[in-house]
């Protein structure tokens, strides 16, 4: 039975919004990837949608993190040494939060030149897509990892918060997805198959979530996070990925994009505020 | 380098007075938060930003009369940042802001710390806190101007009873063992070393003695003295496998279908560009 003595970081609403655009530009990436690799031109105005998305995510998630520091102005400390003697590069591979800096500073390089060549409506390279592809999957699932690295109920007490971010990140953006092809014309084409990979990747978020009940009954630390009005938002959570389970068409389609992001946001800020109230 | 420094604790002879407390946040200029007054002794609440030393009041005085406490019915214990030999804080600290000193102590540099509060989510004794004024993570620096300066610790110096003592490890073992010893000659049968070996992060800077098992003083056990990293493996492990499952539902989802007949309404397809 795993016993805690920690005190909350106060990791708030800044971070549930980093999170949040953090799983949206990594899965927008991927999908606008996987869309391309899957080869049919009448994909190209989803696709571009995608990348013209990413990026200022990606902005949205620096600004996001730098506001909730202490001290903003020493953002740049997470990367330079700043220790009199030592100097150089911060870079501890065994600590979540320096290598997600590392890899928010690297997919955001990415992200920036897929932005570009969607804006010149030029398509890169499927290899530079792929890499930038690894790098987003890799942003969506270590804002979970850090949030496990620690010494907190239910977040150390599970390791699948990674897999359920990355989970939630597909769905969350599949959703996006659904919602700008809605929008934009040429994309009939590619709302029907958004709206399955959507399914797919809420399922598999619905699996997560129980991954994540079964590793946090085994620490016997469940009751934290279902307590008082917690349980309700995991309930809404629940709800919130029906509609795109049962599938739907037309504007019913739109609305079920629409519950699924607002699930992703949910689910993000009850594993958030949960674990330490 | 000098020989690793650190506080031994003893538990059994803490009255509970906050010499330490208050002299901690004379030497360290702490204005401290507005005090809380509740059901206890304890008008400080917890070690944080502006609480470097808390002294904690565990009341297991029963409602009905007790013969003999054995020790455990009134506990007292100054709590402080443990100094860990395996710190959980210096571990995931993402901007190197935290060190081990050449006294083998654990500190926050004050002006590279950035506020991420990384270190208050991994600290498993509560020891850090944010402070808003600074905006950064604050602690025990187990006053390393003091130990600059060949002095000691301002809470060991004030400490009325010795409770709490300063000195260099090898020393205090040695003191810490005979105590115990004494203690169980005496008959206090629970009474132990808490960090005193390796069995708890390695090692603690400020180890203990205590009354009773760790737990009931708000101190992690063996099992639960566990490292942040002890999730990367499995964490990761995660997310490959989902981002892996998630992909191939994608190309599933995506697959191009080219010779199925189009969907009603949809339109024709575009040209490559
Ligand atoms: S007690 Fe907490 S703050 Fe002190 S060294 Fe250990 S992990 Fe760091």
């Amino acid at each position: 039975m795993a016993e805690h003595f920690v005190q909350p970081p106060h990791w708030e609403w800044y971070i549930v919004g980093y999170f949040f655009c953090a799983g949206l530009a990594g899965g927008l990436y991927v999908l606008a990837t996987l869309l391309r690799i899957t080869g049919s031109p009448r994909n190209d105005a989803v696709v571009r949608a995608a990348f013209l998305a990413a990026f200022p995510l990606v902005v949205a998630c620096g600004i996001l993190l730098t506001i909730d520091l202490g001290q903003p102005l020493r953002f740049w400390h997470m990367m330079i040494n700043t220790t009199p003697g030592d100097g150089g590069l911060n870079f501890k591979p065994w600590s979540p939060i320096s290598l997600g800096t590392w890899a928010l500073l690297v997919f955001g390089i990415f992200s920036f030149v897929s932005f570009l060549l969607a804006l010149w409506r030029r398509g890169s390279s499927t290899i530079f897509e792929v890499i930038g592809s690894v790098v987003a999957l890799f942003l969506a699932s270590y804002t979970g990892v850090v949030l496990s690295v620690s010494n907190q109920p239910v977040w150390s007490d599970s390791w699948a918060i990674g897999g359920l971010f990355v989970a939630s990140a597909l769905s969350g953006s599949a959703a996006l997805l659904v919602l700008l092809a809605h929008w934009r014309a040429n994309s009939s084409w590619s709302e029907p198959r958004l709206d399955r990979a959507d399914r797919y990747f809420v399922l598999l978020e619905a699996a997560l979530i129980v991954v994540f009940f079964v590793t946090l009954a085994q620490a016997g630390t469940l009751a934290k996070t279902f307590s008082g009005v917690w349980l309700v938002m995991w309930i809404l959570v629940f709800l919130s990925l029906i509609p795109a389970l049962l599938g739907s068409a037309g504007s019913r389609r739109t609305l079920s994009a629409v519950a699924v992001l607002v699930g992703v946001l949910l689910m993000r800020y009850v594993v958030i505020f949960s674990a330490q109230s | 380098m000098p020989e690793p420094v650190g506080f031994f604790t003893d538990t059994s002879i803490c009255i509970g007075c906050k010499a330490c407390e208050v002299a901690c946040k004379e030497w360290n200029q702490l204005p401290g938060n507005t005090p809380k007054f509740g059901d206890g002794f304890d008008n400080t609440g917890q070690l944080d930003a502006e609480n470097y030393r808390h002294v904690k009041f565990v009341d297991l005085v029963g409602d009905t009369p007790i013969v003999t406490g054995n020790g455990n019915a009134w506990l007292m214990m100054s709590d402080i940042c443990k100094h860990c030999t395996n710190a959980s804080c210096l571990e995931v600290c993402p901007t190197n802001a935290i060190v081990r000193t050449e006294y083998n102590t654990v500190l926050i540099q004050q002006d590279a710390c950035n506020g991420c509060r990384d270190c208050i989510s991994a600290c498993p004794f509560g020891a850090i806190g944010f402070s808003e004024s600074s905006g950064t993570a604050r602690k025990c620096t187990m006053c390393y101007d003091r130990l600059q300066a060949n002095m000691q610790p301002a809470c060991a110096k004030a400490c009325p009873t010795q409770s709490i003592q300063y000195g260099t490890l090898s020393q205090l073992h040695q003191k810490a063992d005979a105590r115990l010893a004494a203690l169980k000659k005496q008959g206090y049968d629970n009474a132990q070393l808490y960090g005193r070996d390796d069995s708890i992060y390695g090692g603690l800077g400020a180890f203990f003695l205590l009354m009773n098992k760790p737990e009931v003083y708000g101190l992690p056990n063996k099992d639960n003295a566990v490292l942040p990293r002890r999730n990367n493996r499995m964490g990761y492990f995660g997310g490959f496998v989902t981002a892996a499952i998630g992909i191939v539902a994608g190309l599933v989802a995506f697959r191009s279908r080219a010779d199925a007949p189009p969907a009603k309404g949809a339109e024709p397809p575009a040209s490559a560009p």
